[in-house]
């Protein structure tokens, strides 16, 4: 009985292949309403349904000849080319920014024009007709999902690079002037990237032979107990290699939480602004900031003293 | 009395979440249109309290609240978690005591960051831990 409904399902999809693609393509065009194909050239979304169901009408028969009719297992040899074809679909979806949704709806979407082939041929006998079409929606509902999982896992990928991208971008370490550098950090420090941010300050301490670092944290939205003992660390093991370090971009609302939480900073010098670090960096190294001649004449004041 | 308005619950399950806690309590009190300062207190303080419940607790909830009582507009926040609990309330909230790698300041520093603060823990059930700030 099984045997005889999946090769009659075989069958169907073999001998009305060409109907039934005319029947889903219309049925896709009708369902996206021209939301989603737009992104879809017509032409495009027609050889793709006709090579699945091509791929799909093989993998089926294979499965009929091989006596294996009742199976519904697409995870078999046997679905290679299909799942690989869906796999391909389905990043290729995920690049062109379709929901996981729609992607899968490209599968879902065969069933009406399928079951309505089924039915037809089943001739009013509801119980070959059931076994089919239970067969034909098992197969359908296992290749949409794959399309989901595959949708999903590209998308991960692009997130984990997308970290990895924003871990090298976000980590700077700038020469401000011989012997004084400067790391802006920006964003939420977690554990990971103030590792990342404390080796490469340090290596360039190192290259640079500088004397003085200043972190300025005017981009870090939240200063908590863990990013306080984040920087204190920073602090200290750059202090271990004779460097000296300021932390600028203290703001008002961070100034009075971290005396809320309790948080000892009194052990390194700290400052408002990145100009008054700079500033205070280049006393500290014997230097100093005075408006010379050229300002006078550019600025039109008379003569230049 | 307070009447809560609207309330959201997040889960706390990987540091990511953490950081998601602390955007959503942001918005939450950018909205009830707290000054920057008090803004800037309670999202410390909900991050102290989402890193703990996950680094101690092992990863609970946190239920975000609206809270209105009568002109006063303010925010709720309950962490709750199913892990160890904490044997000695009083202790964990000393400046400096730790049984992990922190600083020792977090849960003190939370509750000095906001109006009213309870913490409620049996070993071997979990822990909760609320706290509300008021406009």
């Amino acid at each position: 009985m099984a045997q005889n409904g999946a090769g009659r399902f075989a069958d169907v999809l073999a001998k009305h292949e060409a109907q039934i693609l005319e029947d889903w393509v219309a049925d896709q065009r009708r369902a996206g309403g021209g939301r989603s194909l737009g992104r879809l050239s017509e032409a495009q979304m027609r050889e793709e349904a006709a090579e699945f169901l091509r791929l799909l009408r093989q993998a089926v028969q294979q499965q009929a000849a091989a006596g294996a009719g009742g199976e519904t297992d697409t995870d078999g040899p046997g679905w290679d080319a299909v799942r690989e074809f869906l796999a391909g679909l389905s990043r290729s979806r995920a690049r062109q920014g379709f929901s996981p949704t729609e992607t899968a709806a490209f599968v879902f979407s065969l069933k009406q024009a399928l079951f309505a082939h089924l039915a037809r041929e089943a001739g009013g006998d509801a119980d070959v007709l059931f076994a089919e079409v239970w067969q034909a929606t098992t197969l359908l509902d296992q290749l949409g999902l794959y399309t989901t999982t595959v949708f999903q896992k590209s998308r991960e990928e692009v997130i984990a690079r997308q970290q990895e991208e924003l871990m090298e971008l976000s980590t700077p370490v700038v020469k401000l002037w011989d012997g004084i550098l400067a790391v802006p950090l920006i964003g939420t420090l977690d554990s990971a990237r103030t590792q990342v941010v404390m080796e490469s300050l340090l290596q360039a301490i190192v290259d640079t032979g500088s004397a003085i670092a200043i972190i300025d944290i005017t981009g870090v939205p939240t200063v908590d107990t863990l990013v306080s003992q984040h920087l204190l660390k920073t602090v200290a093991a750059a202090r271990l290699m004779g460097a000296e370090c300021i932390i600028s971009g203290i703001r008002p609302q961070i100034a009075q939480t971290i005396v809320h939480l309790g948080v000892d900073l009194s052990q390194v010098s700290t400052k408002a602004s990145l100009a008054d670090a700079f500033l205070l960096a280049l006393q500290k190294t014997g230097r100093g900031i005075t408006r010379g001649a050229g300002a006078g004449v550019t600025s039109g004041a008379g003569p230049a003293a | 009395m307070a009447d809560p308005s609207g309330s959201e619950t997040l889960p706390i399950r990987t540091s990511t979440d953490v950081v998601q806690v602390r955007q959503a309590v942001r918005r939450a009190v950018t909205q009830l249109g707290f000054s920057l300062v008090d803004q800037t207190k309670m999202v410390t303080a909900a991050s102290e309290l989402a890193r703990n419940t996950l680094e101690y607790g092992g990863g609970g909830t946190v239920r975000l609240e609206t809270l209105q009582e009568g002109a006063r507009r303010g925010l709720r926040l309950t962490f709750e978690d199913q892990g160890p609990g904490i044997p000695d309330v009083e202790r964990a909230l000393t400046d400096g005591y730790t049984t992990g790698s922190g600083m020792g300041l977090g849960l003190g520093g939370a509750r000095r960051l906001v109006n009213e603060f309870a913490v409620t823990s049996e070993v071997g059930v979990g822990t909760r831990v609320v706290i509300a700030r008021w406009k």
